[in-house]
C-alpha cells in the first residue's frame, strides 16, 4: 500500500512538466523541491537531533552567495559547485562550534544571533555582495552538455538531485550514527555515560544539514539566477522552520509536504488572496491544533482512525494481536 | 589491584560541601554497598565516579589506570557502566534498540551513516542475549512506553551489562519495585559473574545485606563507618544516623 503510494507519486512528480503544462507551474514545483531540500537539511536538525535553529537561511544564503562570486568570477560551473558547497561546510562548522555551546534556548538565540551577522554581511559588505541590490548571474550550469534554461529542464535537475537527497536522508536515518543522533536528542546524559561523543555526533549532523542547506542554496541561485539580502533574511529561516514543523519533524514525508505547503501558499495562494500570509499563519494554528505531530503524522493518523472506525472487527482484532504479544 | 579506587575525593556545591575527603577502595570481584540517608551524597559520589559531574579536588582509578581526568563517555569504554535511579531509557523505542544503542556505545559502528542499524546481525544478537540473561527477550520488540516499571529496571541492567564491564555501578536497583519484584532483580544481580565488581547504593536493607559483602556509610558527605558487614552493622555509628542516636 506504501510502496504503491510511493511509487505513483515519484511517476507524478517525474512527468509533472509533460502534464502540468503551464511553465508558471513548473517552476513553482521546482521551488517546492528546493525548499524541499532545505526543509529535508533543516529537519537533521530541528527533527532528529532536536536542536531548533533559526539560521539555516544563513547557511542556504552562504552556498547562493559563494555560488554567484565564483560564477561572475569566471569560474566553471563544477569548480563553483565545489566551492560553494566547501565554503558552506566552512560556515556550517563555525556555526556549529559556536551554537552547540548551547542547547534549547540558548542554541536558538545563537543561531538567529548568527544568521543575523550574514545577513548584516549580505547587506553591507557591498564590495562582496553588491548590498542590498543582490548579484545576478547570467548562465545556469550545463551538467553533460544538457541545457537547462528550460523551465523543465531545470526541473528534472532539481528532482534528481531531490531524489539523491531522499536517499540520502533514508539511508542517514536508518544508520547507527542516525539512532545514535536521536539517541543524543532523547538522553544526552545516558548516551555520554554510553560512551557516545554527543558533542561530536551533533556536530557531524550540523555539517550533514549545512551540507544539504548549501545544496539547496545552490539551486536557488541557478533557479532565481540572482541573490540577495532577502534570501538570508531571518523570515527566510523561519519560513524553513515552518516547513518542517508544519509537515512533521522527524519523519521524511514530513519536510516535503511542509515545503509544498509553504511554497504554495507563497506562489499560488498570493495570486487570489492578498493576505496569504494571514493564511498561512491560520492553517499553521489548525495544525498546532488538530496535528501537533505535523501535517504527515497527523494525517497518517487520522486516516488510521478513520480506517478503524469503518471496520471496527479488524480494529479489534489488532489491538488484540497487539495486547496478546 | 584495586577495581575502583577513590582518593581524597571532595566537591562542592557553592557552600554545600557533598563529598569531603572521600575515599573508597574497591577490590576486583567484590559486592560493595553504599548506605546512608537521603542527602548523604551517594548518587553524586556515583556521578563524580562516572565523570558525569567534575571533581573539586582527588583522584579516581580504574583497574590501577587513573581516569580522574577522563571525560564521562571514556570512563564507558574502559569498562564502568552504571544504572540510574530515576530510569533514564528511550522511551519512543523498542526495548530491543535501547540494548543495541547500548552495544553501539562502545563500537566503531556508532559513527557509521551508511549501513542499517536494522541489519547489524551481530550486535542485535547480542542485545538479544542481554534481554534474555535479565527475562525479557520475549518482550525484545516492544516500546519501553508499554512496559512495567519492573520491567524498565531490568532494561537499566540488561543496558549496563551489555557493555561488559569491569565495574558496574547500581543506583537503587531496587527502588519503586514490588516484592517479588524485588526477588527477580535479587536474583539477576546475584547471577552476575564475578568478573564484574559491582558497588549499588541502595536503601531496602533486607535486600541490600544480603548482597553486600562490604558495606561503606555515606553521612553527609563523608565515609563514617566502613567494613564487612557485621562490622558495619554492630558499629554504633551506623546505629546513630539510622536511628537518630
Amino acid at each position: 500500500m506504501k510502496r504503491v503510494v510511493l511509487l505513483i507519486a515519484l511517476i507524478v512528480l517525474a512527468t509533472l512538466p509533460l502534464w502540468i503544462g503551464n511553465s508558471y507551474y513548473v517552476n513553482i514545483a521546482t521551488q517546492m523541491l528546493i525548499y524541499a531540500i532545505l526543509a529535508l537539511g533543516l529537519n537533521v536538525l530541528v527533527g532528529y537531533a532536536g536542536l531548533v535553529t533559526l539560521g539555516h537561511a544563513g547557511l542556504f544564503g552562504i552556498a547562493a552567495y559563494a555560488g554567484a562570486v565564483l560564477i561572475n568570477d569566471g569560474h566553471g560551473h563544477l569548480v563553483v559547485a565545489a566551492g560553494a558547497l566547501l565554503v558552506t561546510l566552512a560556515a556550517t562548522a563555525i556555526f556549529a562550534v559556536l551554537a552547540l555551546r548551547g542547547t534549547g534556548l540558548g542554541f536558538v538565540m545563537i543561531t538567529v544571533a548568527l544568521g543575523q551577522i550574514v545577513w548584516g554581511i549580505a547587506y553591507r559588505w557591498i564590495s562582496l555582495t553588491n548590498g542590498d541590490n543582490g548579484i545576478s548571474i547570467n548562465a545556469r550550469p550545463r551538467p553533460f552538455g544538457f541545457s537547462l534554461v528550460d523551465a523543465p529542464e531545470f526541473y528534472w535537475a532539481c528532482f534528481v538531485v531531490f531524489l539523491v537527497t531522499v536517499a540520502a536522508m533514508t539511508i542517514f536515518v536508518a544508520s547507527p550514527f542516525g539512532a545514535a543522533l536521536r539517541g543524543a536528542r532523547d538522553q544526552p546524559r545516558r548516551m555520554t555515560a554510553l560512551g557516545y561523543n554527543v558533542w561530536l555526533t551533533r556536530f557531524l549532523a550540523f555539517l550533514f544539514s549545512g551540507f544539504w542547506s548549501g545544496v539547496a542554496g545552490l539551486l536557488y541561485l541557478y533557479y532565481n539566477q540572482f541573490v540577495s539580502p532577502q534570501t538570508v533574511a531571518l523570515s527566510a529561516s523561519a519560513e524553513a522552520l515552518l516547513m518542517v514543523i508544519a509537515g512533521g519533524t522527524a519523519t521524511l514525508l514530513g519536510p516535503i509536504a511542509g515545503a509544498a505547503l509553504v511554497i504554495v501558499m507563497k506562489d499560488v495562494a498570493s495570486a487570489y488572496i492578498e493576505r496569504w500570509n494571514f493564511v498561512l499563519g491560520a492553517i499553521f494554528v489548525l495544525i498546532v491544533v488538530f496535528m501537533p505531530e505535523g501535517l504527515v503524522p497527523g494525517c497518517v493518523r487520522l486516516w488510521r482512525k478513520a480506517v478503524a472506525a469503518r471496520r471496527p472487527r479488524t480494529a479489534a482484532r489488532a489491538l488484540e494481536r497487539e495486547v496478546g504479544q | 589491584m584495586t577495581a575502583l579506587e577513590v582518593r581524597d575525593l571532595h566537591k562542592a556545591f557553592g557552600g554545600l560541601r557533598v563529598a569531603t575527603a572521600v575515599n573508597l577502595a574497591v577490590a576486583p570481584g567484590e559486592r560493595r554497598l553504599i548506605i546512608g540517608q537521603n542527602g548523604a551524597g551517594k548518587t553524586t559520589l556515583f556521578n563524580l565516579i562516572t565523570g558525569e559531574l567534575s571533581i573539586d579536588s582527588g583522584s579516581v582509578s580504574l583497574f590501577g589506570t587513573d581516569i580522574t581526568g577522563s571525560p564521562a563517555r571514556r570512563r564507558a569504554h574502559l569498562g564502568l557502566a552504571r544504572t540510574y535511579q530515576i530510569i533514564t531509557l528511550f522511551p519512543g523505542e523498542t526495548l530491543l534498540r535501547n540494548v543495541t544503542l547500548s552495544l553501539l556505545g562502545l563500537s566503531p559502528l556508532r559513527w557509521n551513516p551508511i549501513v542499517r542499524l536494522d541489519r547489524q546481525r551481530h550486535l542485535l544478537d547480542k542485545a538479544r542475549a542481554a534481554l534474555a540473561s535479565v527475562g525479557l527477550e520475549h518482550l525484545a520488540d516492544r516500546p519501553v512506553g508499554q512496559t512495567s516499571y519492573g520491567e524498565r529496571r531490568r532494561v537499566e541492567i540488561a543496558m549496563a551489562l551489555a557493555q561488559s564491564p569491569k565495574v558496574l555501578l547500581l543506583d537503587e536497583p531496587f527502588a519503586g519495585l514490588s516484592i517479588e519484584e524485588r526477588r527477580d532483580v535479587l536474583a539477576l544481580i546475584a547471577d552476575i559473574p564475578r568478573a564484574v565488581t559491582i558497588v549499588m547504593i541502595e536503601h531496602d536493607m533486607d535486600v541490600a545485606l544480603e548482597f553486600a559483602e562490604r558495606i561503606t556509610v555515606l553521612h553527609f558527605g563523608q565515609v563514617v563507618v566502613e567494613g564487612t558487614r557485621s562490622e558495619v552493622v554492630e558499629h554504633p555509628r551506623t546505629k546513630e544516623i539510622y536511628l537518630g542516636g
